[in-house]
């Protein structure tokens, strides 16, 4: 059957099993806003690509499906170079289809002519232009292949608006060769059992797991590996839930705001166990300092990553589950070793060094005791998503992360303004789940637009604000680094009126002021079901996070508390 | 910094030089010269890179990220041909003409275009001769020069083992 361009492409993301996009649509795009009114596929209509960009995003965490956004040419398309450069470095796997101006006008600068796939070359795993209406359903078909296998990540296809006019014969899109691109996923046996046998040796091991984890389904392999192993777990803040909070071998999240124990069991290690990470700055500090005592096993699917920041003595190239299915069968029956002693120093560590807080009854609400008050109210049974500042690191401090894909944030890029959109995304693909979102005012401001697209499109989120008034996170480092000069980190709005605001868009707006209205304001808000909710928290400005590793210091010294400085 | 040369098979896709050198840029790596053409294959181009990195592995390692980079070689200096080609003007006045024709004849340089005042020779070898030839005639004094980038290929293996041995 003869088609257009614009109704192959709609068709090539049905033979994907695509079920929503979400997207803006414009000019050069709009060939293929017809054939989605036809399909089955639901469209999300964004108020902003960058909104369309972190819903795909969103929705991709959230279900470990691919995300699919959809933006006009030039502006359309520039707008989701944030959304793109957010999931490479995240490793979210993505494709974003934009507008392109017709290939006769391309390099003229005709209206609304970008050249996208320049702009976002950096910002992608890998992206398209595509130039024959011929080859459209192949390199979807091909886009989706690498969004979502190796290293997952976004993936741009620019198709010009010729192109989509065009007519050509459907045809099942085939897997094409791609001489260039076979990522590696089986691990090399000998490595799995030499790793083996020094876990086995070691007498302060630790396994240092991060996204990766999540990404290739392998939290199950974890726990029952670091539990036959018997080590200590320390996770990334994208690994968060990558094992169980509950489960006594959990340290929690190391570095610059991680646990004291997760940081210091680091430090203090004789055998880093390193599997899906990439030795972020954020965990690592100075590397030089960095596990000083360690040897290192570093497992990751990108070859890249193993030996970029710190050289590792067991490089396992692979898949995460596969390494760890593979540890476990390579450990075979040789029992759980005893590390009395590490541990109990570990437990001491905890046991001195705890996470905490002081909410007093009358005193300022403090953010952790919101996030703790929603953990208790929703039994934790939720998606929580985070923007980017104080709150992000509370949050990821003080929820209690059971299970994988329930916890998302923007870690690489440190995005403000995910929040509200990638909650969006999220309850869009898992409708039946509570979507918690705990996001600042200044992130807030950035992209709460998208609560508009949320009550038309009916997708029912819950959005806490915490109204400290400023960009804490920014105020916190100006605190300590700046001689309290806060220079542009006010916003000025501590007084805004976020109820009727929430109100305005279509949400139901709440406030909470006082310690002893947090509760009430959390029960009623998780009593809405028939449209988004907006909660203000109004916050303590002063409250920091701790502990603190100053940027590019040795992780050697966390600060726990003002007392440290 | 070490000078290192990397012989990369790339699929003919649009838009791979960009990619290439925009990955070799945003990670800091020194592009030294960079030399690209067909091979005997129709869609598979060759690129060598002569690269400064003090990591070389991770040069190797993010340029195979690349869905269009199909195969790195690193090529060591002992086992591998590489060639240059070099265009130069050299000033020919003030009777020198004879001094450089000489010169030119040692080295196999060809003269390619003769005015009154200078010669514009053509010269391939190995970057070390062509250099060697651009330091010679320097002193007569450059108009103009251009170089091709490096290319280079592997020896082959066989002759490989029998120099080793
Ligand atoms: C798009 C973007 N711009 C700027 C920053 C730098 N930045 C990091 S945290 C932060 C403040 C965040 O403020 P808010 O959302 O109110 O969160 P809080 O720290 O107060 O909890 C800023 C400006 C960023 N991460 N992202
Ligand atoms: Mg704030």
């Amino acid at each position: 059957m003869t088609m257009t361009g614009a109704q192959v492409l709609i068709k090539a993301l049905e033979f994907e099993g695509v079920d929503v996009v979400f997207g803006v649509p414009g000019g050069a795009i709009l060939p293929a806003y017809d054939p989605i009114h036809d399909s089955p596929i639901r469209h999300v209509l964004a108020r902003h690509e960058q909104g369309a960009g972190h819903m795909a995003q969103g929705y991709a965490w959230a279900t470990g499906r691919v995300g699919v956004c959809i933006a006009t040419s030039g502006p359309g398309a520039t707008n989701l170079v944030t959304p793109l450069a957010d999931c490479l470095m995240d490793s979210v796997p993505m494709v974003a289809i934009t507008g392109q101006v017709a290939t006769t006008a391309i390099g003229n600068d005709a209206f609304q002519e970008a050249y996208t796939t320049g702009i976002t070359m950096a910002a992608t795993k890998h992206n398209y232009l595509v130039t024959d209406v011929a080859d459209i359903a192949n390199t979807v078909h091909e886009a989706f292949h690498i969004a979502a296998t190796g290293r997952p990540g976004p993936v741009l296809i620019d198709v010009p608006k010729d192109v989509l006019n065009a007519e050509v014969e459907w045809a099942d899109p085939v897997s094409l060769e791609m001489p260039g691109y076979k990522p590696t996923t089986d691990p090399h046996p000998r490595r799995l059992k030499e790793a083996v046998r020094r876990i086995e040796a070691a007498e302060r091991p630790v396994l240092y797991v991060g996204g990766g984890i999540i990404k290739a389904e392998a939290a199950e392999a974890l726990t029952a590996f670091a539990e036959v192993s018997n080590v200590p777990v320390v996770t990334t803040l994208m690994g968060r839930g990558a094992i169980p909070d509950s489960h006594p071998l959990t340290l929690g999240m190391s570095g610059m705001h991680g646990t004291y124990t997760a940081t210091t069991a680091i430090q203090k290690s004789d055998l880093l166990i390193a599997v899906g990470v990439r030795f972020d700055d954020r965990v690592t500090g100075d590397p030089e300092y960095f596990a000083p005592g360690a040897e290192v096993i570093h497992a990751d699917i990108d070859p890249a990553e193993i030996g970029k920041v710190r050289a590792a003595e067991i490089p396992i190239v692979g898949d995460a589950r596969k390494v760890l299915e593979g540890f476990l069968a390579a450990w075979d029956d040789r029992g759980t070793p005893d590390r009395t002693d590490w541990i109990e120093t570990i437990r001491r560590w905890q046991r001195d060094k705890p996470l905490a807080y002081d909410q007093t009854p009358d005193g300022p609400i403090k953010p952790q005791y919101v996030i703790e008050e929603i953990h208790r109210l929703t039994k934790g049974d939720a998606i929580l998503v985070a923007g980017v500042g104080q709150h992000q690191m509370w949050a990821s401090q003080f929820w209690k992360f059971e299970e994988p894909r329930r916890w998302l944030n923007s870690g690489g890029l440190g995005t403000m303004g995910f929040a509200v959109p990638a909650a969006v995304g999220a309850k869009a693909g898992m409708p039946d789940e509570l979507v918690f979102a705990v996001d600042g005012d200044g992130c807030f401001q950035m992209t709460f637009q998208e609560l508009i697209t949320a009550s038309v499109e009916n997708i029912p989120v819950k959005i806490a604000v915490f109204n400290n008034g400023v960009h804490g996170m920014v105020r916190q480092w100006q605190r300590l680094f700046y001689d309290e000069r806060f220079s542009g980190s006010e916003l000025g709005t501590s007084d805004i009126d976020y109820v009727k605001l929430a109100e305005a868009m279509g949400c139901a707006g709440l406030r909470a002021a006082t310690a002893d209205e947090v509760a009430p304001a959390i029960e009623k808000a998780l009593a809405v079901d028939d449209r988004p909710v907006v909660i203000e928290f109004v916050v303590d400005p002063d409250e920091m996070v701790w502990p603190m590793v100053p940027a590019g210091g040795s992780n050697d010294i966390v600060l726990t508390g003002p007392e440290d400085l | 910094m070490k000078e290192s040369t990397l012989s990369v098979l790339v699929e003919d896709k649009a838009g791979v030089l960009a990619r290439v050198s925009s990955l070799l840029a945003r990670r800091g790596f020194n592009i030294h010269s960079l030399a690209v053409g067909p091979t005997s294959e129709p869609h598979l181009s060759r690129m060598t890179i002569v690269v400064e990195a003090p990591e070389l592995e991770q040069v190797k390692k993010q340029l195979n990220k690349l869905v269009n980079v199909v195969k790195i070689t690193e090529l060591d200096q002992v086992q591998t041909v590489e060639q240059e080609v070099m265009l130069i003007r050299v000033a020919s006045g003030g009777g020198k003409r004879t001094e450089i024709l000489e010169l030119a004849q040692i080295f196999d340089a060809t003269p390619v275009d003769v005015s009154p005042s200078s010669i514009m020779f053509s010269i391939t070898g190995p970057p070390r001769k062509v250099n060697d030839f651009l330091d010679l005639v320097r002193p007569h004094g450059i108009v103009e020069l251009v170089k091709s980038g490096r290319v280079a290929l592997a020896r082959d293996a066989k002759n490989r083992r029998a120099k080793a041995v």
